[in-house]
C-alpha cells in the first residue's frame, strides 16, 4: 500500500544521477549563444509604396497598450481612437491589466483572429511579442509600435515620442537657460541599467561638453530606482553632499516628482532648480507653489494621433515602412519615415505656469 | 439507496466542470468568429501549457493535503537562471539539467520545511514564493535576455504542431497527464495520496510513509515548475525575473475549480485538467469578444468561489436528504 522508503530514495538518486549525467554529457558540446547567431534577417518590406493613394476608410485599428488603466496610455489611445473616427475608420483599445512580458501575447492572437487591419502596440517586452506579431504581419495585418518599441523586424513602424538626442540635449538646454549657464548640477535617474535613461544621460553629457556650458559642472548621477521613497532620499543626499548645488535634472516621472516634493518642503526651495521629465498632474502642485518653473514631456495626445495616422497610411499603401517615405498626419503635418521604420513625433513639450492647466494626465 | 448514488454521480463536480467546458466550447464555436479555428485553439492550448504542466503535481499535492504557492516564483527563477547562463555563453543543453536541478533543490527546501521542520505548507511556500522571486531578481535584475536560438524556440511555437493542431508543450502535457492519471488513480501510491490527504494520522499508522511521500511531491512540483520555466522562456523568447507572475493563483484556481478538495483527500486529475482547460478557453473566448480585463478577472473569481462553495452546498443537501430518509424509516 505505501511507498517503501528505499523506492523514494532510489527515485531521488536516479533523478540526481540523470541530471549529473546530462551535465557531463553536454559540458563539452551543445548550442551556445556564440554558436547560434543564426536568427534570420527580418521580413523587410519589399512592396512599393504609393504616396498618392487615398487614405482608406472603414479600417479596423486596435490599440494594445502596455497595460489598460494606465492614465498616460489611456490618453494616447483615446486620442488615437478619436483620430481614427475623424478619418472615417474605427478603433478600439484592448489590453491586459498587468504590464508583464507575456500578458500582451493573448491579445495579439485575438486581434489576428478578429482580422483587424492594424495592431498598434506599446511593447512590454520587445521580444516576447515578436512571434505573434510576425504571424499578424504574415496575414497582412499592419503592425505599428508606439511609445515602447518591439524588435525591429516585428513591426513596420515605430512611432517615437521624441528622439533620445532631442530629449537629452533639450533638458540641458532648458536648465542652462534657467541657471544662466552657471553652477554645479546633478542628475537623478531611475535605475542604473535603464537603457532609455542612460542614452539620454549620454546626450546630456555631450551637450554639457559644448563651450556654452563651461560654467556648469555635472557633479553626480544619482539613482532613485524609479522608487518614490528612494528618489526622495537621493535628492536629500545630493543636497547634503553638494550644498552649493544649483540644479537637478530628473529624466524620470517618479524621480522628478519625488525630488520636487523634497525641495518644496525644504530650505532649498527657490534656490535649487529642478527640471526633467514629468507628467502635468504629478507636477501641477510644484509648478503652482513655485518649486518647479518648468519640466518637459511629449504630448501623449499627439502621439496617439500620429500613431493612428501612421497606421492608416500603412493600410492605405501610402507607405510601407521603408526609410525616406513620407505621409500626412492631418494638422500635425507631414512626417518622414526614418531609419529602421522610426517616425519621430518631435521635440518634447515644455510645461510651465502658462500651459499646465491645459493638460490632464 | 440507488437513487442517491445516481444523484451523487450526476452531481459529481468534476463531471459538471467537464460539461461546462463542452458548453463553453460550443458557445464559442457558435457565437464567436475565429474561436473554433485550428490557429486559435492551438494558440489557446499553448497559452496554458505551463499552467497545465504545473497543475499536474499541484493536484497530487492538494490531494495529499498540501499546497505549493512558490510554483510561479520557481518558474521565474528557472527563467532568470536560464537567461543568465545563456548570456554567459553556456550551452543550452547544459542549462536545462542545471535549471531542473535548481527546481529539485527548491522543491526539497519546501518539502524539508514542511515535513521535517513541521511548518504548514501554506506558510512555507508563501515564504519561498518571495525567496525564489527574489533570487530570480538577483540572477537577472530587471534585464531581459531574449536572443534564444530558433532551433529551440520553434519547439514551443503554437504554429509548429503535432497532428496539425497540438503544439509541442501541450502534447508533452498530455503525455505527462496520462502518466500522472495512472499514478494517481490506478496505483497504490495514488491511493496512499488520498489516504494521506483524508486522514494523515490514520494513513501514517497504517504504514504509509506520509512525510517521504510529501517530500517527493514537493520535489516533483519544483522540478516541473522549473521545467515550465524553460518552456515559458522559449515560448516568449524572453527570460525575465518577473516571468509567470501570478501563475500560482491560476494553477491553484484551476485545480480547485476541477473539484479537487482544498482540504485534501478528494478529487480527480480529470477534473483538474478540465478546470485548466475551462479557465484557458473561457479567457480566450472573453478576450475574443473584447470583454474588459476586469470582467475576466471577476468571472475567474466567481468560478473559483463557486467551485469551493458548490460541492459543500451539495454535500450538505445530500446529508439533509439522507437524514430525512433515515428518519422516515
Amino acid at each position: 500500500m505505501s511507498l517503501p522508503t528505499s523506492v523514494t530514495v532510489r527515485a531521488l538518486t536516479a533523478v540526481t544521477a540523470v541530471c549529473a549525467l546530462a551535465l557531463t554529457a553536454t559540458a563539452c558540446g551543445g548550442t551556445t549563444k556564440k554558436s547560434s547567431s543564426d536568427q534570420g534577417p527580418g521580413t523587410a518590406s519589399t512592396a512599393s509604396a504609393d504616396p498618392g493613394a487615398a487614405l482608406k476608410k472603414d479600417l479596423k485599428l486596435a490599440f494594445l497598450p502596455k497595460q489598460i488603466n494606465n492614465p498616460y496610455e489611456t490618453i494616447v489611445d483615446n486620442s488615437g481612437i478619436a483620430t481614427a473616427k475623424e478619418i472615417g475608420s474605427t478603433a478600439k483599445e484592448v489590453g491586459p491589466s498587468d504590464a508583464s512580458a507575456s500578458s500582451q501575447v493573448s491579445y495579439i492572437n485575438t486581434l489576428i483572429q478578429q482580422q483587424q487591419d492594424a495592431i498598434l502596440l506599446a511593447a512590454n517586452d520587445p521580444n516576447a511579442v515578436c512571434g505573434p506579431l510576425k504571424q499578424a504581419m504574415a496575414k497582412g495585418i499592419k503592425v505599428v509600435a508606439y511609445d515602447s518599441d518591439t524588435a525591429k523586424d516585428c513591426r513596420q513602424l515605430f512611432i517615437n515620442q521624441a528622439s533620445s538626442e532631442q530629449i537629452g540635449r533639450s533638458l540641458v538646454q532648458n536648465l542652462g537657460k534657467q541657471l544662466n549657464y552657471q553652477g554645479k548640477i546633478a542628475i537623478l535617474s531611475a535605475t542604473q541599467n535603464a537603457t532609455n535613461q542612460n542614452t539620454w544621460i549620454e546626450f546630456m553629457k555631450k551637450e554639457l561638453a559644448l563651450p556654452a556650458y563651461k560654467g556648469m559642472r555635472l557633479v553626480k548621477v544619482a539613482y532613485g530606482d524609479d522608487d518614490d521613497q528612494k528618489s526622495f532620499q537621493q535628492t536629500q543626499g545630493l543636497l547634503q553632499a553638494y550644498p552649493d548645488l544649483k540644479g537637478i535634472i530628473a529624466p524620470t516621472t517618479v524621480g522628478i516628482a519625488a525630488s520636487a516634493r523634497y525641495i518644496s518642503s525644504s530650505s532649498y526651495k527657490g534656490k535649487v532648480v529642478v527640471n526633467g521629465l514629468g507628467t502635468p498632474n504629478q507636477m501641477r502642485k510644484y509648478v503652482k507653489d513655485g518649486t518647479v518653473a518648468q519640466f518637459s514631456l511629449w504630448d501623449p495626445k499627439k502621439l496617439g494621433r500620429l500613431a493612428a495616422y501612421a497606421a492608416s497610411a500603412l493600410c492605405s499603401g501610402q507607405i510601407t515602412g521603408a526609410e525616406g517615405q513620407t505621409f500626412k498626419a492631418g494638422d500635425l503635418g507631414t512626417f518622414t519615415v526614418g531609419k529602421d521604420g522610426e517616425v519621430i513625433l518631435g521635440k518634447p513639450t515644455v510645461f510651465d505656469t502658462t500651459n499646465i492647466d491645459g493638460f490632464d494626465f | 439507496m440507488s437513487t442517491k448514488s445516481d444523484l451523487s454521480r450526476f452531481l459529481r463536480w468534476d463531471v459538471a466542470v467537464g460539461i461546462l467546458l463542452v458548453a463553453v466550447f460550443a458557445t464559442g464555436a457558435g457565437t464567436t468568429e475565429g474561436f473554433a479555428t485550428t490557429g486559435n485553439l492551438s494558440f489557446a492550448l499553448n497559452d496554458i501549457a505551463e499552467v497545465a504542466i504545473i497543475a499536474l503535481p499541484m493536484t497530487l499535492l492538494v490531494v495529499a493535503g498540501e499546497i505549493d504557492l512558490s510554483v510561479a516564483s520557481m518558474l521565474g527563477l528557472a527563467s532568470a537562471v536560464s537567461g543568465k547562463l545563456w548570456e554567459s555563453g553556456w550551452a543550452f543543453e547544459t542549462i536545462v539539467p542545471v535549471v531542473l536541478a535548481i527546481g529539485v533543490v527548491g522543491g526539497l527546501l519546501n518539502g524539508w520545511l514542511v515535513t521535517r521542520v513541521g511548518l504548514p505548507s501554506l506558510a512555507v511556500t508563501i515564504g519561498t514564493l518571495t525567496l525564489y522571486r527574489g533570487l530570480a531578481s538577483v540572477a537577472l535584475g530587471s534585464n531581459a535576455v531574449t536572443d534564444f536560438p530558433e532551433t529551440y524556440a520553434r519547439w514551443t511555437s503554437d504554429t509548429n504542431t503535432v497532428l496539425g493542431f497540438l503544439p509541442y508543450p501541450f502534447a508533452l502535457f498530455i503525455v505527462l497527464a496520462a502518466v500522472t492519471g495512472v499514478v494517481l488513480h490506478a496505483t497504490g501510491f495514488g491511493r496512499s495520496l488520498f489516504a494521506t490527504g483524508a486522514q494523515e494520522e490514520a494513513a501514517y499508522f497504517s504504514g504509509i510513509r506520509v512525510k517521504r511521500i510529501k517530500l517527493l511531491l514537493f520535489v516533483l512540483t519544483g522540478l516541473l515548475s522549473a521545467f515550465a520555466g524553460i518552456v515559458f522562456t522559449l515560448r516568449y523568447g524572453s527570460a525575465r525575473a518577473d516571468n509567470g507572475q501570478g501563475f500560482e493563483m491560476l494553477v491553484i484556481a484551476s485545480v480547485l475549480l476541477g473539484g479537487v478538495d482544498f482540504d485534501g483527500g478528494k478529487g480527480t486529475l480529470g477534473g483538474a485538467i478540465a478546470g485548466v482547460l475551462l479557465i484557458g478557453l473561457l479567457k480566450n473566448l472573453l478576450i475574443l469578444n473584447d470583454v474588459a480585463n476586469e470582467v475576466q478577472v471577476i468571472v475567474t473569481g466567481l468560478l473559483l468561489v463557486a467551485s469551493v462553495l458548490t460541492p459543500r452546498v451539495i454535500a450538505a443537501a445530500l446529508e439533509r436528504r439522507h437524514r430525512r430518509a433515515a428518519a422516515a424509516v
